[in-house]
């Protein structure tokens, strides 16, 4: 009763409330300021590497680090003269047809574990995750004496085939939790229509998976796009990738740092591109089988 | 919910068969190329295991019983490979997952540019692994024109302290260049997470007064739980195959030499096919194990897929 008449305005908030509510909106801000520091702590590297690309390499090597120092494209001009385009090309056809595949390969598979589910499933599905455990680097010498039997090696589309077969089972994952949301009445009512598995396929789920689709597929894009250990064994002169070209340059050329940092920049634009590009789809396709 | 399938045609036998391959059909492409890609060379490998190959004296071929196995484990440098592989592993995983899991609640917040923060965090994740290795080992590390002792000289004036990071520090810079990467891949598994709790759940938990741990401890944590071992999963997956920031940063060398570069240079430097492939399947043993405990005993990832 004294409280509140000692409330002058008599106010109907209960007195609890208020300074919670309040803390919280300032601790908010500060929170928000944290999170600014920590994202351009972890974009710097980044911002560095395209920052040091932009210079001489005078300027890039000095110590202090010299802020001022006038920019220019002579790093990414020499880079582009030594010819990466071969590189770039073979990365590109082993990313995009190695990844069109996996959608292709997953999306019936996801059809099969999902949707009209084999018996077993969980099983197969199983199966699938244990061999994306095995070390890969325990089946790279029989892969490199059976491609150099049958006369693959140092030939792109053997990474396209090791590339599919890489990302196939995350891949098979993460379509089989896209697909499972597919609302099963109008598959039945599809199939009281008289609907092949083609036009369901066409018709009714991809319509529905396209998300899920378009983050399986940006994910392979990357894995594939940054492989190198295969690459580096299995490929050489005529269908060495991106990542491959990147450490031999770096090797015969002595050090230039400005040139490295071209050149890295050079072969990650594609993927920051893709990446910033469909991030949300790509937070989503990460949380793949969780999703629940 | 979705495993309620259309009705099966009962009793016309042909029907039923045709049934069950239309169920299969579209299994098998994926299902078949997976075991022809991945579990034959793995076969392969079992066999040259128990050879004597060595490419480098072609007539000395011959049947070695388990004379490759007792060398590789005999092998002190194979032993402390498998040890660094481990604390690689676990330590890039823990440490990303910790600042991962930081980082997906200060993003789950509003905040003025939010997006933009988000995309920048993202950045290190996109990166190729090569050159975000040479990134690390040239532009910042450097003892001479690296970013960290510029930084250094820029404070405290040309006498400042130039550490070496890489052979001061090997495992440390290897374990920094790969949290810096994973931590991005952590977060957005756990933001995903966080924006899939329900919001109705955390209003009523705030109407009756939980605080912000409180909310966290008994609502947030065992909603993570799931996202928290598919990160970890994921990224063990991926770190104990780690080649790139080891074979571009150290080379291998000062104690950082983890189990695929070991492999690596067995075979293709040293070309011992045979203790090669004994390494290998060693290492695919103990991954069979692990895998197996973790996903079958401790995980909810699973089961939450069989009950479904």
């Amino acid at each position: 009763m004294t409280q509140t008449l000692s409330a002058p305005t008599g106010t109907a908030v209960p007195p609890p409330a208020r300074p919670r509510r309040v803390r919280r909106g300032r601790g908010g801000a500060v929170l928000g300021v944290v999170a600014w520091i920590v994202g351009i702590a972890f974009f710097f590297p980044v911002a560095w590497m395209v920052f040091t690309s932009l210079h001489s390499e005078q300027a890039a090597a000095t110590n202090p680090p010299d802020l001022t120092a006038p920019l220019t494209t002579d790093g990414y001009r020499e880079f582009f003269a030594t010819n990466p385009w071969p590189y770039l090309i073979n990365s590109a056809t082993a990313s995009v047809v190695s990844t069109a595949l996996v959608v292709v390969l997953a999306l019936f598979a996801g059809y099969a574990l999902a949707i009209r589910p084999v018996r077993k499933w969980s099983d197969v599905l199983f199966f699938f995750l244990t061999t994306k455990m095995l070390p890969a680097v325990a089946g790279l010498l029989p892969v490199y004496l059976i491609a150099q039997h049958i006369g693959l090696l140092d030939n792109i589309w053997l990474m396209v085939i090791l590339y599919t077969a890489m990302n196939l089972p995350i891949a098979v994952w993460m379509m089989h939790s896209f697909l499972a949301e597919v609302p099963v009445a109008i598959l039945e009512a599809a199939a009281l229509d008289g609907a092949r598995l083609p036009t369901v396929m066409r018709r009714v789920i991809l319509p529905i998976a396209s998300p899920g689709i378009a983050a399986t597929a940006l994910i392979c894009f990357i894995f594939a796009w940054n492989e190198m250990l295969f690459a580096r064994v299995l490929t050489g002169v005529v269908a060495g990738t991106a990542p491959v070209f990147l450490t031999s340059f770096v090797t015969t050329q002595g050090l230039f740092l400005a040139k490295v940092c071209a050149a890295a920049t050079a072969i990650s634009i594609p993927v920051l591109v893709a990446g910033f590009a469909a991030q949300n789809k790509l937070v989503q396709g990460l949380s793949l089988g969780a999703v629940k | 919910m979705t495993t309620v399938s259309l009705p099966a045609p009962a009793g016309v036998r042909p029907r039923r068969v045709a049934a069950r391959w239309a169920r299969r059909g579209p299994l098998l492409p994926a299902l078949l190329f997976t075991i022809v890609v991945t579990q034959l060379p793995f076969a392969a490998t079992l066999v040259i295991s128990f050879t004597d190959w060595n490419a480098l004296y072609p007539d000395r071929r011959g049947f070695a019983a388990f004379g490759n196995y007792t060398a590789v484990l005999g092998d002190p440098q194979l032993r402390s490979s498998i040890l660094t592989t481990v604390i690689l592993t676990v330590s890039v995983v823990l440490v990303s997952l910790v600042l991962g899991l930081a980082i997906a609640l200060l993003l789950d917040r509003r905040f003025h540019g939010r997006a933009i923060v988000r995309t920048m965090l993202i950045a290190p994740f996109l990166v190729v692994p090569v050159a975000a290795a040479l990134l690390w080992k040239h532009a910042l590390y450097n003892p001479e024109y690296g970013l960290f002792n510029g930084i250094l000289t820029g404070i405290f004036g040309p006498g400042a302290a130039q550490p070496d990071w890489i052979s001061d520090a090997p495992m440390f810079s290897v374990v920094s260049s790969l949290v810096w990467q994973w931590t991005p891949f952590m977060m957005l598994i756990l933001l995903a997470g966080l924006q899939s709790r329900s919001p109705e759940v955390l209003e009523a938990a705030r109407v009756d007064g939980a605080g912000a741990l409180a909310v966290f401890r008994h609502i947030t944590l065992p909603h993570l739980r799931q996202y928290l071992e598919l990160g970890a999963l994921l990224g063990c997956i991926y770190i104990v195959q780690n080649f790139d920031a080891v074979f571009t940063i150290t080379a291998g060398g000062l104690g950082t030499a983890n189990l695929p570069y070991t492999i690596y240079q067995t075979f293709y430097q040293a070309h011992d096919y045979g203790r090669a492939s004994a390494a290998g399947v060693i290492v695919v043993i103990g991954s069979m194990i692990v895998a197996t405990f973790a996903l079958r005993v401790v995980s909810s990832l699973l089961k939450q897929e069989a009950d479904r």
